[in-house]
């Protein structure tokens, strides 16, 4: 089980392993830090909610944890590789192994729907035919199967985050990394849309961190980890924060 | 059976998507192409038809005064100094060729105009011209030229009149001549007209001018001299009034002296870089409005993984389909345009495959360095900024 380390832990098996994490904004008497001692262990497999107020430092340790940004305090391992002092072309190559799903669903406007879960196959090698089926398969279990040519303009916004997740989950990553995917979706379509990434995360055993408000999608998560003012809050108090 | 997955052509479906915006790329670089290659065939016309005359006599050695530069810009000299040269071995014949200005009066609407007129000895086949060829003979006869083809029309309508059947009379300096034949010969950007008689003629129509001073000397050589022997030779002989040179040196100089003492070489130059810059321009605003577009898009990708140097080739992808597709139409056009140069100035505009290699090559420089420009915009895409 994930837990919320207090110190050393294997960190072969986790899917994501932080020690001491600090992250600082700004410089010299701008500098301001926004993430203070942040520790957490993350198996393999497992969905985590990471939830919490606007300004907590969520989006930071996401994009931390997606090797977006570089580590400057602390310990941040993903997959067994530590980030911390990791060059740019490391972090480059750790990306591939991380799925990302977007607030918006960023999806590239000039590429159909098709082509657009494409791209993230253009990192690997792979036949021709096996792309097809596997970006069929994936574009079919999110219920798209008939909008496969469609240019996201042509599709609404519960379609394009469908693409985004197809996007996201067809590399079959061993993390994917998800920012609000449901801000932007109403009740009905943000649930199909989390259920869809459960169903094919399950299928796959890959990790979900998923950083949301969104009080109708907690009872998905294996953990809830609660974020304030750049703190982790101790597990044992978050139900009682969130519920 | 299991063939690779073929990578998305990501530049070309990006161009695609915005028809509007790669219709004016595509307009743009194709009018820089013709502006470069108008300024090219003209600066071509002119060299090349500033030296048909030169190229069209019938000899590998020319003599000429010490201080002649161009047709356009000549001194005389005595013919003495070209019988000088007969006795040297390898010399077969000496012929001398004069060359003036006259008035030449049009016989429609009597205006009159410049004229070049070349006197040679119709004896002879001094100029490679097949007109002159089939008619030199006919200027025995005293009075008679033969008219140039390529004239403009503000000499009148000669060749037709003539092809036609017509009995054509006119004055040149104010003495009664009969055309006698045609031959082709361009006009130039100092020369709008020639006409060819004979040496005897010429002398009639132009009493200023003295016998034996002539302007320029053609010597042929026989088939086993040496042209640089026979040169070396000539030189050691003559004084220096005169200078001796090859018909291709002769050419190189008359080009010389147009592309250097006129400013018609750097004019067309300057013509060159302008329309380089202007479709450089034109392919840089487009290139980087379309990576700016495009940032939150790049970011995307860089955050799944690819590298800095996959979106550096999709954006110089970019301007290479773009030079290529703006190519195609600007060469064409270009084709077109100076057909209807030809035919309304008589400048021989003539495309060569050398040219357009040349202007293909600009225009891929010219995106490439557009595309060097914009891919700096690339590094504000900071993936970290899009979630």
């Amino acid at each position: 089980m994930s837990q919320v380390l207090e110190n050393n832990v294997d960190v072969s098996t986790a899917a994501i392993s932080i020690q001491h994490l600090n992250h600082y904004y700004g410089q010299g008497s701008l500098r301001k830090q926004v993430l203070f001692d942040i520790n957490l262990h993350i198996d393999r497999g497992e969905i985590i909610i990471l939830t919490g107020p606007s300004g907590s430092g969520k989006t930071t340790l996401l994009t931390l944890m997606g090797c977006l940004r570089s580590v400057q305090d602390g310990s941040l391992n993903i997959l067994g590789q530590e980030l911390r002092h990791a060059s740019k072309a490391e972090m480059t190559l750790s990306r591939r192994n991380i799925g990302y799903i977007f607030q918006a669903h960023n999806l590239l406007n000039f590429l159909t729907a098709y082509q657009n879960v494409e791209m993230a196959l253009e990192l690997q090698d792979m036949t021709a035919a096996e792309a097809n089926t596997r970006i069929q398969t994936v574009l079919s279990a999110v219920g798209l199967e008939h909008r496969m040519n469609y240019y996201p303009s042509d599709l609404s916004g519960g379609q394009k985050q469908r693409v985004a997740i197809a996007r996201a989950l067809v590399s079959q990553p061993q993390i994917i990394l998800a920012d609000e995917p449901t801000a932007a979706l109403d009740k009905k379509s943000g649930r199909d849309v989390v259920e869809i990434m459960e169903k094919l995360a399950k299928e796959q055993g890959c990790t979900i961190l998923l950083v949301t408000h969104d009080n109708r999608i907690l009872d998905l998560a294996d953990l809830i980890i609660y974020m304030e003012d750049g703190c982790l809050v101790d597990r044992a108090d978050v139900a009682a924060i969130v519920r | 059976m299991s063939q690779k997955k073929k990578p998305l052509f990501l530049s070309w479906l990006q161009l695609r998507k915005e028809r509007a915006r790669l219709l004016v790329a595509i307009a743009g670089i194709s009018f820089a192409d013709v502006l470069m290659f108008l300024q090219m065939g003209f600066r071509g016309a002119l060299f090349s038809s500033a030296v048909e005359f030169h190229n069209s006599l019938n000899g590998e050695i020319v003599m000429l005064s010490n201080r002649s530069r161009s047709l356009i810009s000549l001194d005389r000299f005595t013919e003495r100094r070209l019988y000088q040269v007969t006795g040297i071995t390898g010399v077969e014949s000496v012929t001398p060729i004069y060359l003036n200005s006259m008035q030449w009066r049009n016989p429609e609407n009597k205006e009159i105009w410049d004229i070049y007129v070349i006197g040679i000895n119709p004896e002879y086949q001094v100029l490679n011209i097949p007109g002159v060829e089939a008619n030199r003979e006919k200027l025995r006869q005293p009075d008679t030229a033969l008219f140039n083809l390529g004239s403009r029309s503000e000499f009148g309508a000669i060749a037709q009149r003539f092809q036609a059947g017509e009995k054509i009379t006119t004055e040149i300096n104010e003495r009664n001549i009969q055309i006698a034949g045609l031959f082709k010969l361009s006009p130039t950007f100092g020369i709008n007209a020639y006409l060819v008689t004979s040496d005897v003629n010429f002398l009639r129509m132009a009493p200023s001018r003295q016998s034996g001073l002539i302007d320029v000397g053609v010597i042929k050589l026989k088939p086993d001299a040496n042209v640089q022997t026979v040169l070396t030779e000539m030189r050691s002989r003559l004084p220096n009034d005169v200078k001796a040179m090859t018909r291709e040196d002769y050419a190189k100089a008359e080009v010389a002296f147009w592309n250097a003492s006129t400013p018609v070489g750097y004019t067309f130059d300057l013509g060159v870089v302008i329309a380089f810059i202007v479709g450089a321009v034109i392919v840089y605003q487009i290139l980087y409005s379309d990576v700016t577009d495009h940032l939150p898009e790049y970011a995307t990708l860089k955050a799944m993984g690819f590298r800095d140097r996959y979106l550096l080739i999709v954006v110089f992808q970019e301007s290479l389909i773009l030079a290529a597709l703006g190519f195609l139409p600007g060469t064409a056009i270009a084709l077109s345009i100076y057909r209807i140069t030809n035919l309304a100035t008589m400048l021989p505009m003539t495309m060569d495959l050398g040219r357009i290699v040349f202007v293909f090559i600009l225009t891929v420089l010219m995106s490439s360095f557009s595309a060097a420009m914009a891919v700096r915009k690339l590094q504000t895409a900071d993936p970290a900024d899009i979630f």
